[in-house]
């Protein structure tokens, strides 16, 4: 069992960080809800910090995903093969623009993803910085809850079309090569 | 209530929204910002030259970096502005949802094809 390191990043930036992060999500979209809502107890100091915590872990993964995609990721999809090269696996991005039935993956869904990920670390930074400074007392300003909470949902949707359209262009075509790193030493049947 | 806990509900309702509000609006800013670099990269030669600051990842470092600065900028100043300051949050959170929904919008090929 091996893996190579282009697919070892590819591993850490989409399911380490990203699929993590899209996971976090909701327990802050209901955490968020829950602890700020006037309806509940007031939140206490211990559910407060855990909070403030987990936003600044999202905050985290969020930052990682998009920067070692756009870092170290994006730059083996987007190789240009040299000319005449007739094996394209190595040039995702060309291996997909090859066929019609595979070039959508590339216009519409990288076209979109490289794009709009940027929208989740921007908007849960945001959430994060209003809680780390408000905390439960968010309840007494009602518009910047809503923006807050608003803002959670619209970076997971961003989170969300990045990470679909990701998992669908690497299984077309899959960012892969580079050193092979051996994981286990299987049996041969 | 305590003599502390009563002084800490006193500060937090006290406590102003424009800090809050500046985190948000630049938020929107920082969000639409994407979208606009995305398309005048994607659609002037010059600009995408410009933003190709880091060959290996091509114009997208670029858009991406200045939208960042421009986000923190704003944020930055918007919060010099109205700290310690009441705002009203009505317009200021909708111009934000508007931003932030442009800002899925433009980002959207199909969307950015049409101009």
């Amino acid at each position: 069992m091996e893996i190579t390191l282009r697919g070892l990043w590819t591993l850490i930036h989409g399911m380490g960080f990203g699929a993590l992060y899209l996971l976090a999500c909701s327990g802050a979209a209901v955490e968020l809800f829950r602890l700020t809502s006037s309806a509940t107890p007031t939140a206490t100091p211990a559910q407060e910090r855990f909070l403030r915590l987990y936003l600044l872990t999202m905050v985290v993964l969020a930052w990682f995903a998009v920067l070692t995609g756009a870092y170290i990721v994006y730059p083996w999809y987007r190789a240009v093969p040299p000319p005449g090269t007739a094996d394209l696996a190595m040039f995702p991005q060309r291996l997909l623009l090859s066929s019609p039935a595979t070039s959508g993956w590339h216009s519409l869904g990288m076209e979109w993803k490289e794009h709009v990920a940027w929208l989740a670390p921007i908007s849960i930074t945001m959430v994060a910085a209003v809680f780390l400074q408000y905390g439960h007392d968010l309840r007494q300003h009602r518009a910047l809850r809503t923006a807050a909470l608003t803002f959670t949902l619209a970076s997971f949707l961003a989170a969300g079309i990045a990470g679909f359209f990701g998992a669908m262009i690497n299984k077309h075509a899959p960012v892969d090569g580079g050193h092979v790193i051996q994981l286990s030493q299987g049996e041969t049947r | 209530m305590s003599a502390s806990s009563q002084a800490a509900s006193t500060a937090s309702a006290a406590r102003t929204n424009g800090s809050g509000a500046a985190a948000i609006l630049s938020a929107g800013i920082g969000a639409f910002c994407i979208g606009l670099f995305a398309i005048a990269a994607d659609k002037s030669p010059h600009i995408k030259a410009l933003t190709n600051i880091y060959k290996p990842t091509g114009p997208l470092s670029g858009v991406t970096t200045v939208a960042i600065v421009l986000w923190l900028v704003s944020w930055l100043v918007l919060a010099l502005l109205w700290r310690n300051r009441d705002v009203r949050l009505a317009p200021i959170t909708t111009l934000a949802f508007v931003l932030l929904g442009l800002s899925f919008l433009l980002t959207f090929p199909p969307i950015a094809d049409i101009f």
